[in-house]
């Protein structure tokens, strides 16, 4: 079996470097199954829970987008990846897409020929100290010792932002999220500086939230969202119009509660009727049958629907919608037209 | 009472008094303790403090593992259940989370529904290494140990059950080639024709075959994807295989290293000062990412196989370091009377050389045994859910988030019972080999 597998696995990859053009999206509806990448554990974001179904904000775009080519939500292989190995299993074609909470950066987008199609969380670096600290801003860190995760992002705007201010800090370098909080907690460092999304997360587990705060400085613009291979648009823009379909939904009041009614027959709202595809044929410009959006939204309901069931104020990771609020609500979050 | 000397000497006892009992303080817990801990002053004070180090410890960790958790939804009801009992959260443990996900650990994310699988591999594990680990075992459960190899991947992967048949068929060619060849083309052509025609069978026979096979007699189990598989489970596979195949794969590249054969002798050992001098987080790195980016996009060679290959790769080399060890320990001698009997080289080795090369070894075989074991956990780096993997998973989880110790306690609990075991076969085995000498 085992020797079977491995020389099957070298006649298959003769026979796929002839075929190896094949479009994404034939190769996710040939094999039944959409390819996800997803982070090894981020709580809110992406982790199995006890029965290993894979739960969280991020694993909601690999189910969407599952949804809308498959119809099957469930139809996902999430393939967990750490910071270190998610672009080569991307550009490897061993994933389809990847939704691991990956920061939208110029020289990934560009360099590592990745195509970022949108962006479903606005995060930003910010740090969290206890309260005894006494101190109310970043300004007045001068001297901290800091735990910073390394090899991010973070790391580097650290540097940046301490330099720009000129004051001096001293870098507890820490492997992991875990880590980290068990080196804070523990006196190691003053101060414990990675995303908001993550600190807020982090709080909520301590014994006493209440003896840290969270400073007020983001000192970090971090674009959160998915992600494929530069060079296969078509797949891109499936991607890009399943997450934009969720965000669309919430803006034009589209919830899985009312999802039935509004998409059974042809609404007073051209937009709505053109999004779930009782107008118009725009699934069919995309190469998806004219209910894909239904089904997307149809999976966990809207952009903001999944926020709240994941990451919202109700849950223990409590985070406010803030920069991603609908665009009319004051955020970020913004949909091109359905038309 | 005798008056003999009763002119010259006052008192004479001529009968034994009767054995008394040793003084208190030198018998007993005392006596020992005296003896033992307390008998200089230096010792003395080692002792008191040792004692309250002990006491020190045990005052933090028996109130922890005992005064605990086993029934909650989350550590947010764990640390509320603490407060409401103790009093504080402080230095207790919450196995709730071990208790809601032991299988999770035991299994990664194999159907619940397909557990018998794994549990019968194991089990099959244990017959099978049995005959060759114990002399009490019978001799005929070598047949399991020959049918294990082809058994085990059927039962934890599934599929049609012609796969693992038709790939042992093509051990056919190995067994019967040389032995009938020889006569009709000469010894060495025969092993060659052989092991091409079994290379042929595998690698374009044994697909189409099976898949033809499975079509006219549908017999087999229901698929598992690799990427279902964890936990402990994913540890034990790629210790088990790397041990398996690093053993025999050592023994050959140690007799290569120190054959007379220049090619044979450069490869084994660039090979093994290659491996040898990489860590093996690269190996897995190269087996995750660069196997990647060299194959063409859809292929799927499966991340465990890879990954396996690696670790075997990485236990083989250190292995034949072990054994050359033993090799090189044996007096010239031993060599010499087996050549003075006249026998060839794989005879020689066979009832010679090797079993007590292997003998003088134990101890440097097991202790690699045990650390290519641990060294599983370092998959978790390459994103694959081995328990340490786990650990963060569920910590990802909302309700347990922020829990540590009790996930890592349970894994190092269970990878001690493992290793223990394995240092405590060796000593056994040493035992009854008796290496030496004495």
């Amino acid at each position: 079996m085992k020797k079977s597998v491995f020389l099957g696995a070298l006649t298959v990859a003769g026979l796929a470097a002839g075929a190896a053009a094949a479009a994404t999206v034939d190769d996710v509806k040939s094999r039944g199954k959409l390819n996800c990448g997803v982070s090894t554990g981020v709580p809110g974001f992406a982790a199995p829970d006890a029965n290993g179904e894979w739960q969280g904000f991020d694993v909601a775009v690999c189910r969407a987008v599952a949804a809308a080519v498959l119809g099957d939500p469930t139809a996902v292989e999430f393939v967990p990846t750490t910071g270190k190995t998610r672009f080569t299993a991307l550009a490897s074609g061993e994933i389809d897409m990847l939704a691991r909470n990956t920061t939208w950066t110029f020289s990934r987008d560009a360099d590592l020929k990745f195509t970022f199609v949108g962006v479903n969380y606005y995060d930003g670096q910010g740090f969290m100290v206890p309260k005894e600290l006494g101190v109310t801003s970043a300004k007045e860190l001068d001297g901290a010792t800091v735990c910073i995760q390394t090899g991010t992002t973070t790391e580097l705007n650290l540097a940046d932002y301490f330099r720009v201010n000129n004051i001096s800090y001293e870098p507890v370098p820490i492997e992991t999220n875990a880590e980290a909080q068990q080196q804070y907690l523990a006196g190691a460092c003053d101060v414990y500086t990675t995303d908001a999304s993550g600190l807020a997360a982090t709080r909520a587990t301590f014994e006493a939230p209440g003896d840290h705060v969270i400073l007020p400085e983001i000192i970090s613009k971090e674009p959160l969202g998915p992600l494929v291979r530069h060079g296969d648009d078509e797949w891109g823009d499936i991607v890009r119009w399943t997450l934009n379909a969720l965000i669309a939904a919430e803006e034009y009041g589209v919830t899985s509660a009312n999802l039935a009614d509004l998409s059974s027959a042809p609404t007073d709202n051209p937009e709505i009727n053109r999004l779930l595809g009782t107008e118009g044929n725009l699934g069919e410009m995309i190469g998806l049958d004219g209910d894909w959006a239904l089904k997307a939204i149809g999976v966990a309901g809207n952009y903001g629907e999944i926020f709240e069931k994941n990451i919202g104020e109700s849950t223990p990771i409590g985070l406010a919608r803030g920069l991603n609020a609908q665009w009319t609500n004051g955020g970020l979050i913004y949909s091109p037209p359905f038309r | 009472m005798s008056d003999t000397h009763e002119e010259t000497i006052r008192f004479v006892r001529d009968s034994m008094l009767p054995q008394q009992e040793p003084p208190a303080t030198s018998t007993g817990v005392i006596g020992w303790g005296r003896k033992n801990l307390f008998s200089t002053p230096l010792n003395a004070v080692v002792t008191v403090l040792s004692l309250a180090l002990i006491y020190y410890v045990l005052s933090g960790i028996l109130p922890w593992v005992f005064q605990s958790v086993w029934v909650a939804d989350s550590l947010a009801e764990c640390r509320e259940i603490f407060l409401e009992r103790w009093g504080s959260t402080e230095g207790h443990a919450c196995w709730a989370v071990i208790n809601e996900r032991w299988l999770q650990l035991l299994f990664g994310f194999y159907p619940s529904e397909l557990y018998w699988r794994p549990i019968l591999a194991f089990i099959l594990l244990l017959v099978a290494v049995a005959p060759v680990l114990f002399p009490w075992a019978s001799n005929k459960l070598l047949v399991v140990t020959a049918v294990f190899p082809f058994v085990m991947p059927w039962l934890l992967w599934g599929g049609t059950i012609w796969t693992p048949l038709l790939v042992a068929a093509g051990f056919a060619f190995l067994y019967f080639g040389p032995k009938h060849g020889s006569e009709a083309v000469g010894s060495l052509a025969a092993v060659i024709i052989s092991v091409v025609a079994a290379l042929i069978w595998w690698m374009f026979i044994v697909g189409p075959l099976s898949g033809l096979l499975s079509g006219i007699v549908p017999i087999g189990l229901e698929p598992v994807d690799s990427r279902n598989f964890g936990g402990f489970m994913l540890s034990i596979l790629i210790g088990v295989v790397a041990i398996g195949c690093s053993l025999p794969i050592g023994v050959v590249l140690a007799l290569g290293r120190q054959s007379d054969l220049l090619i044979v002798k450069a490869i084994c050992v660039g090979f093994i000062e290659f491996i040898r001098g990489v860590p093996l987080i690269t190996l897995l790195f190269v087996a995750s990412t660069l196997l990647n980016i060299f194959m063409p996009p859809g292929t799927n060679f499966d991340i465990i196989l890879r990954v396996m290959i690696m670790v075997t790769l990485f236990a083989s080399a250190y292995m034949a370091e072990v054994i050359r060890g033993g090799l090189a320990a044996l007096p010239k001698g031993q060599y010499e009377g087996a050549d003075s009997l006249g026998l060839d080289y794989w005879q020689a080795q066979r009832l010679v050389i090797m079993p007590q090369a292997l003998k003088i070894s134990i101890p440097g075989i097991v202790s690699t045994f045990i650390g290519v074991f641990k060294d599983t956990t370092l998959v978790s780096i390459i994103g694959l859910l081995d328990p340490i993997g786990l650990t963060n998973s569920i910590r990802a989880d909302a309700a347990w988030n922020g829990i540590y110790w009790e996930l890592f306690a349970f894994i190092a609990l269970l990878f001690f019972i493992f290793c223990f075991s394995m240092s405590r076969y060796s000593m056994y085995l040493e035992r009854r080999l008796k290496t030496d000498h004495r």
